[in-house]
C-alpha cells in the first residue's frame, strides 16, 4: 500500500492541473519514438513514423498521445488505488496489445522530460521525485497483470 | 550508434552549455538524490545540500568532463582513461548509478533548454550519456 506524503499529493495534482493533455500526451509519446525508436513496433499501424517531424505531426500519434493523459488522469483521481484502477487497462496492454512492459517505464522518462521543459525551474528535484513516483506506481499498476 | 549529424549536435550543446557547467551539474546531482536516495552513499563525505561548494564544484567538474568528451566522440576511450581508472579502483561507484545520473542529466537539460532540448537532441544526448557511462564501467572488471 504506497503512502503519499501531502507534498507528493498536492505536486500531482498540481503539476496535471496546469499541464495541457493535448499537448503534453503527443510530445511526449512522439518524443518516445523518436529516442526509443523499437518502440514504433506497436505502432505499425499508424502511418508515416518515418522521420522525428513525421512522427511530430502524425495524427494519429498525437490522438493516442491525449488519450493516454486521460489514461493517467485516472490515477490522479485515484491515487489511493492505483493498482485497481488499472486492472483492465493492464490486461488489455498484456493479452490484446502484448506490450513489453518495460516500454511502460521508457514512456514515462519521456513524460518526466516533456513536463520537465514546460515547467522549467519550478520542476525542482523534490517535484522531480514526488512525479516519478507516481508514474512508477502507474507503470507498476500497468505491469501487473501480466502473466 | 551516433550519426555525425549528433556528434555535431551534441558538442555544440555541451560547448553552449560550457558557462553554466556548475549550475547544470549541480542540478542533476541533487535530482539523483532527490529521486534515487541510495546515490547519496556515495557522498557521505561531501556537504550535498543546495547550493553548498561541494555540490557545485562537484557538477562542475561532470560536465566539463562530459564536455571534454563531446569534442571527439571517437576518442572517447582514450580522453577518459584516467576518470576509468578513478571510478574502477578508487571510486567503484555501482554502474547502476551511471543511469541513474544520466536520466537526472536529460531532465536537468530539459529545464535549462526547455523547448530546444528537441525529441532529436533528447535521442542523441541519451545516446551519449550511454556511451561515456558505458566507457567509464571499462575497467571495472
Amino acid at each position: 500500500m504506497v503512502e503519499w506524503t501531502d507534498f507528493e499529493r498536492s505536486t500531482i495534482q498540481d503539476i496535471f492541473s496546469r499541464i495541457e493533455y493535448g499537448v503534453v500526451g503527443p510530445a511526449a509519446l512522439a518524443r518516445c519514438l523518436v529516442v526509443y525508436p523499437w518502440t514504433q513496433r506497436y505502432f505499425g499501424s499508424f502511418g508515416n513514423l518515418y522521420n522525428a517531424d513525421a512522427i511530430k505531426g502524425n495524427p494519429m500519434i498525437s490522438k493516442h498521445g491525449t488519450t493516454i493523459m486521460h489514461g493517467l488522469d485516472r490515477a490522479v483521481k485515484n491515487m489511493d488505488d492505483i493498482i485497481n484502477t488499472y486492472t483492465e487497462l493492464s490486461v488489455l496492454h498484456s493479452e490484446k496489445l502484448h506490450v513489453d512492459p518495460d516500454n511502460f517505464k521508457l514512456l514515462a522518462d519521456c513524460l518526466t522530460i516533456v513536463v520537465a521543459a514546460q515547467l522549467g525551474k519550478e520542476f525542482t528535484g523534490e517535484v522531480q521525485a514526488a512525479f516519478q513516483k507516481f508514474l512508477a506506481m502507474v507503470v507498476s499498476a500497468l505491469g501487473r497483470q501480466y502473466h | 550508434m551516433l550519426s555525425n549529424t549528433e556528434k555535431v549536435l551534441i558538442a555544440e550543446i555541451w560547448e553552449s552549455l560550457t558557462p553554466v557547467a556548475e549550475e547544470i551539474g549541480a542540478d542533476a546531482l541533487l535530482r539523483m538524490f532527490a529521486c534515487f536516495p541510495g546515490s547519496k552513499t556515495y557522498f557521505s563525505h561531501f556537504d550535498i545540500s543546495r547550493g553548498s561548494p561541494h555540490l557545485l564544484s562537484h557538477g562542475k567538474k561532470i560536465v566539463l568532463a562530459l564536455a571534454e568528451g563531446s569534442k571527439d566522440i571517437s576518442q572517447l576511450t582514450v580522453t577518459l582513461t584516467p576518470l576509468q581508472i578513478m571510478h574502477a579502483y578508487q571510486l567503484r561507484i555501482d554502474p547502476t548509478n551511471f543511469k541513474l545520473l544520466s536520466h537526472c542529466m536529460l531532465v536537468a537539460l530539459s529545464c535549462h533548454m526547455r523547448d530546444d532540448f528537441t525529441a532529436v537532441a533528447h535521442a542523441a544526448m541519451d545516446k551519449y550519456l550511454s556511451a561515456f557511462a558505458a566507457v567509464l564501467s571499462e575497467k571495472y572488471r
